[in-house]
């Protein structure tokens, strides 16, 4: 006996100390990859690489709010300085001028090769006559005059044509310098990092940069007002900065706080403090099964899963409890020979099965949130089920003893008896009732019961994805719904691609199909369309001759040209400009921004705007028109319908799986228990605590997402030992004292409701749908339960 | 970020400038002044004004002017729009901080802010025909000859950089109406704008 205890205690630390360490090793992540496909197609893969590492997810959109105009840009200027000397950053960009000297330098020397008009025409004298004309003409209007001085070496005007192609996308309203929303209220900039949006280390380094920067900036000036200026942040990576320190601040928050509740609660159940320490031993060690069990099998753990540690609390401190008071009432009034193990483990083990069956509805999922979140569940509830029935036996001293606990059992088991009294039929008919009018309510809101858009499941508050949006959408940067996309084997032919498939969206935009696009191909050509360009410029002597007949009639003498004789000339023997030439320039942001690259294919992507704001486009024509002008290797892809079917495919996928793991649930407890009836007794209440609590949902107007289902998945988990217990108080001869296990079943349910009761007051939208259901569920699937449990065996028990 | 670029490409100097109250209110001024005041409460007094301009660019770089003709509208307190018909359609419209360029087929929007080698060419009209003399101020030495019938107003740039693109504008008119403006620019460039009451329509 000894030699069997001390096994099972070693087994039992080596399992803790492998956890621990696993747990110790393993890698957490906190980006939104769990709502990500685990298996995607490629353009899922697309969508997914461009969440998480794609140059959008480098940005980070900075406001300075309140404070005064004046104020607002003096401080956005001195943060942005600060920040472009910052190598964390690739690129800092508030519309200063000043930060635009070496995009002009590029542009100007590359000017040839750049501008959409260069061809052979353009050269031609007539061509020049005319471009050279309107040079003439533009330097009457002020804005004009900035070019006064390229005159001689730019009289086409190339530099002008290349800025307009440039900004032919939204730009945002500049005021003082700097720009500005829409309504002028704040001062915006933006900043893409070197580090990959994924890396919320980086970003976190990042976003503190930033703050230091304006704190600099906005502290250093003089002037009282700046003090009042605000900074706010927003973008993928402060996003998901934000949500880990959240999710973070709620595991270790909810867990201290359920932790001393539930503890309060044992205490003053046991009433001694081996009892309490013994009784969270299956807890922790579930919990640490469980994450060292998620570490394992997916080689990184989600925040998101940590955060359901909580969950856990759930049902295995119901275990350790029921274990003590059973077992207390196993010694004291079932003779020697039946022990706690033999009485009341199958019951315990049943409940433990039928929640496994729930969780292991999970484990199909395409979602790896989910995914882990089952293996989680399933290991620990194991582990904390094993731990009650094999090591706390052996740790248990031998005086161990807790409060009895039966006359509180007593006091619950009479007011059950005065609910009872309403009578069986009315009760009976109360919950038929209660389940027409619930289904009465969901069939009304079927419609929008249930919430298929992946934003339900973000950790970020709508205010700040509104926020984000007001801010992409003064940027000029609003968030992209339609792309184009066109993928290759290098750059070059994805260029190449972009500038075919361009060809062909600029005729929907003359048709106001479309309002617009972007395009990689508008900062740097193919190498094939510079080679063309460069090829149409003619010989020194030509363009001299031409030049001469071109200024026929202008006032402008031909000698004053050299300087535009000698850099077409050299730009004739000069390379042509590769990716790398971008390098110092804020085009490269912009550049990057529209290439993805992944492991052997490159893909260009050609942003569509819509032809008015917030209208839709009609992606048909797009197709169509780039099949018409044969750019075989573009796909036309909606973001937002693309993830939103994503999501929408999980979720009735995760219905699908927990219905048919409800299914298996209902055969396992028919084997179990051998009657229709007694299985239908432990489902009924179940049913009703579910089917109540998604009615209240509606009626609350909560759209119910992936997360309130695993949350009815763990009603059912929970509930099932209720109604396990009670089912078992009817059936079995020695079904021991009603009085105890209507006082275990409370207060396990008490603590249960205590743990996910915390999770609804977190600030992350998962936690709260899984607090706000399972806490009223757990409670009415106990009450349910307590009610329909058959009523004779109370007074035989009582006596 | 990659809209970096659009028309702020066109900075050619960047200056940053805060907009400091006036002093120039607290010195004692020359009797001058009070014709000038005098001219400016004329001006200020009108909300809407319109002119037909004729304006000569004479360039350097050009062998001769270049002309252009249109109308100048005025509506208080802050709005210019300058409206070329030759050689070529154009609107040019200055409110707020923001001159918005107009063109067949183009809208350029720029922030003067960005631009304080442009500011000279249109803050001097728009100030002048608002009798805004404390904007003029803000921007400018302000030196008045002649008298309210017939008067010349001369604006020197006070920052240095501005300079480098407008050595001064010199506006002449009399009472109400302005009749010339004069911009010279330090290369020895300058445009001359010839200001006539609106034919009615």
């Amino acid at each position: 006996m000894i030699a069997h205890r001390v096994r099972v205690l070693i087994l039992w630390l080596g399992c803790i100390v492998f956890a621990a360490f696993v747990v110790a090793r393993a890698r957490y992540i906190t980006d939104l990859s769990a709502f990500l496909p685990a298996n995607p197609t490629p353009i899922q893969q697309l969508l997914v690489d461009q969440l998480r590492d794609g140059p959008a997810s480098r940005l980070i959109l900075i406001a300075v709010e309140q404070g005064d105009a004046a104020a607002r840009a003096r401080v956005s200027l001195a943060m942005v300085e600060r920040l472009r000397k910052d190598s964390q950053f690739s690129s800092v960009n508030n519309g200063e001028a000043a930060a635009d000297q070496r995009d002009r330098e590029f542009l100007f020397q590359h000017r040839y090769l750049l501008s959409e008009s260069v061809n052979a025409e353009r050269f031609s004298a007539s061509g020049l006559n005319a471009a050279i004309k309107e040079t003439i003409e533009n330097l009457a209007s002020p804005a004009g005059l900035l070019f006064k001085s390229l005159l001689p070496r730019d009289p086409t005007g190339e530099l002008l044509n290349i800025v307009d192609q440039l900004a032919r996308a939204p730009a945002p309203q500049s005021r003082d310098g700097v720009w500005v929303s829409a309504d002028g209220t704040r001062a915006l900039a933006v900043a893409q990092t070197a580090a990959s949006g994924s890396d919320s280390d980086a970003q976190s380094k990042a976003i503190d940069a930033i703050r230091a920067a304006f704190a600099a900036a906005a502290g250093g000036s003089r002037q009282a007002p700046a003090n009042a200026v605000q900074l706010r942040l927003s973008g993928p990576g402060v996003f998901a900065v934000a949500a880990r320190a959240k999710i973070e601040r709620a595991a270790v928050r909810l867990s201290i706080a359920s932790s001393i509740l539930v503890v309060a609660l044992l205490l003053a159940v046991y009433r001694s403090l081996p009892a309490l320490g013994l009784g969270l031993l299956p807890v922790a060690t579930g919990a640490l099964v469980g994450v060292a069990a998620v570490a394992l099998g997916f080689g990184a753990v989600h925040g998101v899963t940590l955060g359901f540690g909580i969950t856990l609390i759930g049902e295995s401190v119901d275990y350790s409890i029921y274990f003590f008071i059973q077992s207390r009432q196993a010694r004291g009034n079932i003779g020697v020979g039946r022990t706690w193990q033999q009485l009341w483990w199958p019951t315990i083990r049943l409940g433990m099965l039928t929640s496994v069956c729930g969780f292991a509805s999970l484990l199909p999922s395409g979602f790896p949130g989910l995914k882990q979140l089952g293996v989680y569940s399933i290991s620990g509830l194991i582990a904390a089920a094993l731990v009650t029935r094999y090591v706390l036996p052996a740790l248990l001293p031998a005086d161990f003893a807790i409060r009895d606990v039966t006359p509180f059992g007593t006091r619950v088991a009479v007011l059950l008896q005065a609910v009872r009294r309403i009578g069986r039929a009315a009760l009976a008919l109360g919950s038929i009732v209660l389940v027409l009018l619930a289904i009465a309510v969901l069939y009304r809101d079927r419609a929008t019961l249930w919430n298929r858009e992946l934003s339900a499941l973000s950790p970020v508050s709508p205010e700040e994805q509104n926020y984000d949006a007001l801010l992409r959408a003064d940027l000029g940067a609003a968030d992209v719904r339609d792309l184009v996309i066109v993928s290759g084997p290098d750059l070059e032919s994805i260029l190449r691609g972009a500038e075919r498939a361009a060809h062909a969206l600029q005729g929907l935009v003359d048709e106001k199909v479309i309002g617009g696009f972007e395009s990689a191909a508008n900062y740097l050509p193919s190498m094939a369309t510079q080679e063309i360009r460069r090829g149409s410029l003619p010989n020194a002597s030509e363009l001299r001759a031409n030049l001469n007949q071109a200024l026929g009639g202008l006032p402008l003498r031909a000698d004053r040209l050299q300087p535009f004789l000698e850099d077409v000339e050299a730009t004739r023997h000069a390379a042509l400009v590769a990716a790398r030439d971008l390098a110092g320039t804020s085009l490269n942001a912009g550049f990057d921004a529209l290439i993805l690259h992944q492991k052997d294919k490159w893909n260009a992507l050609l942003p569509l705007r819509g032809a008015a704001a917030g209208q839709e486009i009609n992606l048909g024509r797009v197709v169509a028109a780039l099949q018409d002008g044969k750019v075989d290797d573009a796909q036309v892809l909606d973001l937002k319908q693309e993830s939103d079917a994503l999501y929408a495919g999980y979720l009735s996928e995760a219905i699908r799986f927990s219905l048919a793991g409800f299914m298996a649930l209902t055969v396992l407890l028919l084997i179990a228990l051998r009657s229709p009836l007694r299985a239908a007794r432990v489902l009924a209440p179940l049913v009703l605590a579910v089917l109540t609590v998604a009615a209240g949902l509606a009626i609350a107007g909560v759209h119910l997402t992936i997360l309130h289902l695993v949350g009815m998945l763990l009603i059912v988990a929970i509930g099932s030992n209720y109604a396990l217990f009670f089912d078992r108080q009817a059936n079995a001869e020695d079904g021991g004292s009603n009085a105890l296990t209507l006082a275990s079943l409370v207060i396990a349910n008490a603590s249960t409701v205590i743990g996910f009761g915390l999770l609804s007051f977190s600030e992350v939208p998962v936690l709260v749908a899984l607090g706000t259901t399972v806490a009223p569920g757990a409670f009415l699937a106990l009450l349910f339960a307590a009610i329909g449990a058959p009523a004779g065996n109370v007074h035989a028990q009582h006596s | 970020m990659r809209r970096a670029l659009s028309f702020m490409v066109l900075g050619i100097f960047s200056v940053l400038w805060v907009r400091e109250p006036s002093v120039a209110a607290a010195s004692a001024a020359p009797p001058a002044f009070n014709d000038l005041d005098e001219v400016m409460g004329l001006l200020a007094m009108r909300q809407h004004g319109r002119v037909e301009f004729i304006e000569q660019q004479f360039l350097a770089v050009l062998n001769r002017p270049i002309e252009s003709s249109g109308e100048l509208r005025y509506d208080a307190p802050d709005r210019l729009e300058k409206r070329t018909l030759k050689p070529h359609a154009e609107t040019l419209v200055l409110a707020g901080g923001v001159l918005t360029v107009e063109r067949a087929h183009s809208r350029r929007v720029m922030d003067l802010y960005s631009y304080p080698q442009v500011q000279p060419f249109v803050e001097s009209i728009r100030a002048t025909l608002a009798g805004d003399r404390s904007a003029l101020e803000r921007l400018f030495h302000l030196e008045f000859a002649g008298s309210v019938a017939r008067w010349t107003l001369t604006l020197v740039p006070l920052e240095s950089k501005v300079r480098q693109s407008v050595t001064q504008v010199r506006i002449e008119g009399a009472r109400d109406q302005l009749s010339k403006v004069e911009i010279r620019q330090p290369d020895g460039d300058r445009s001359l704008m010839t200001l006539r009451p609106s034919t009615p329509p």
